[in-house]
C-alpha cells in the first residue's frame, strides 16, 4: 500500500457518507478549493452508491497523484458484482437498471477531469476517474 | 442521526445535518409526512445549510418530499443550498425541478407568508 492511500470498504449506507467525508477531507488536504472538494465529494458518494446498489460491496480507494507538472487525486471504486453488460449504454443520462437509482456515471464524469470504466459481466466493475488541482 | 423538525405556527421547520446517511434521509421523509398530517401544517421549510453534498438520492429524496407534501396541499421551500453544493448538483444533472427554494430560512418564511396569503 503507498503512503497516503486511503481504503474504504463500501457495505452499507454508512459507508458511502465515510466515502464522501474522506474524499472531501484528502481534497482539502491537497489544497482543492471548496468546489472541486465538493465535487470529488459528491463523485464518491455517487461512486459508492454505485457499489452498494448494483454489487452490493466492494471498496473505494482514495490516493494523491503526480502528474507532470500538478497534483491531483485519483478515486478508484471498484467491486465484484455482476458487472455492466453495455457501458455505453450506462454512460448516457438518466440511464439505471437500478430501479429507483440512476447509475450517475455520466455526472460524475462532469464533476472529474478524467474517468475510466472496465467491467466484465460477472466479474465487476472499475471506475476510475481524477481531479487535477487548478 | 436524529432531524430536528421544529413547529412554528402552520410551519413545520426541518433541518438537515451534514452526514444524513440514506436511511436517515428516508426516517426524515417519513417523519416529515406524520408531521405535517399532525399538525395540519402549511408549509415546511427544509434547511440544507449544513449538507455538504447532496447526491443523487438526497436530490431526489428532496424532490419526493416536496411532491408529497405538496399532496397534501402543503407547501415545501429547500433553504441554504450552498453555492458549491449547487455547483456539483448541476453537474451531476440533479435538479430540483417543482420545488420552491430560497436562499435562507428567513426569505423561506417570507415566500410561505406571501404564499398563505395568496390562497386566503
Amino acid at each position: 500500500m503507498s503512503a497516503g492511500e486511503i481504503r474504504v470498504a463500501i457495505n452499507s449506507d454508512q459507508d458511502i457518507v465515510l466515502a464522501r467525508q474522506k474524499g472531501r477531507a484528502l481534497a482539502i488536504d491537497l489544497g482543492f478549493s471548496a468546489v472541486d472538494a465538493t465535487f470529488i465529494a459528491t463523485a464518491v458518494s455517487e461512486l459508492a452508491r454505485n457499489i452498494l446498489a448494483y454489487a452490493r460491496k466492494g471498496e473505494i480507494t482514495l490516493r494523491a497523484v503526480q502528474g507532470s507538472n500538478r497534483r491531483g487525486i485519483q478515486v478508484v471504486a471498484s467491486d465484484d458484482g455482476p458487472g455492466i453488460p453495455d457501458i455505453h449504454q450506462a454512460m448516457r443520462d438518466g440511464f439505471s437498471t437500478s430501479g429507483s437509482l440512476g447509475l450517475g456515471l455520466p455526472g460524475v464524469r462532469r464533476l472529474m477531469d478524467e474517468f475510466g470504466i472496465t467491467s466484465q459481466p460477472g466479474q465487476g466493475t472499475t471506475v476510475k476517474v481524477k481531479k487535477w488541482k487548478q | 442521526m436524529e432531524v430536528p423538525i421544529l413547529k412554528q405556527g402552520e410551519v413545520l421547520i426541518a433541518t438537515f445535518q451534514a452526514a444524513l446517511s440514506d436511511a436517515d434521509l428516508e426516517n426524515l421523509r417519513r417523519g416529515l409526512l406524520q408531521q405535517v398530517v399532525r399538525f395540519r401544517s402549511r408549509g415546511v421549510i427544509v434547511d440544507v445549510t449544513a449538507m455538504d453534498v447532496m447526491d443523487s438520492f438526497a436530490s431526489r429524496t428532496l424532490r419526493e418530499i416536496a411532491h408529497m407534501i405538496r399532496l397534501r396541499g402543503a407547501e415545501t421551500v429547500i433553504v441554504g443550498i450552498q453555492p458549491e453544493v449547487a455547483f456539483a448538483m448541476v453537474q451531476l444533472g440533479m435538479t430540483l425541478e417543482g420545488v420552491a427554494t430560497a436562499l435562507d430560512l428567513e426569505e423561506g418564511l417570507a415566500y410561505l407568508t406571501e404564499k398563505f396569503k395568496s390562497i386566503d
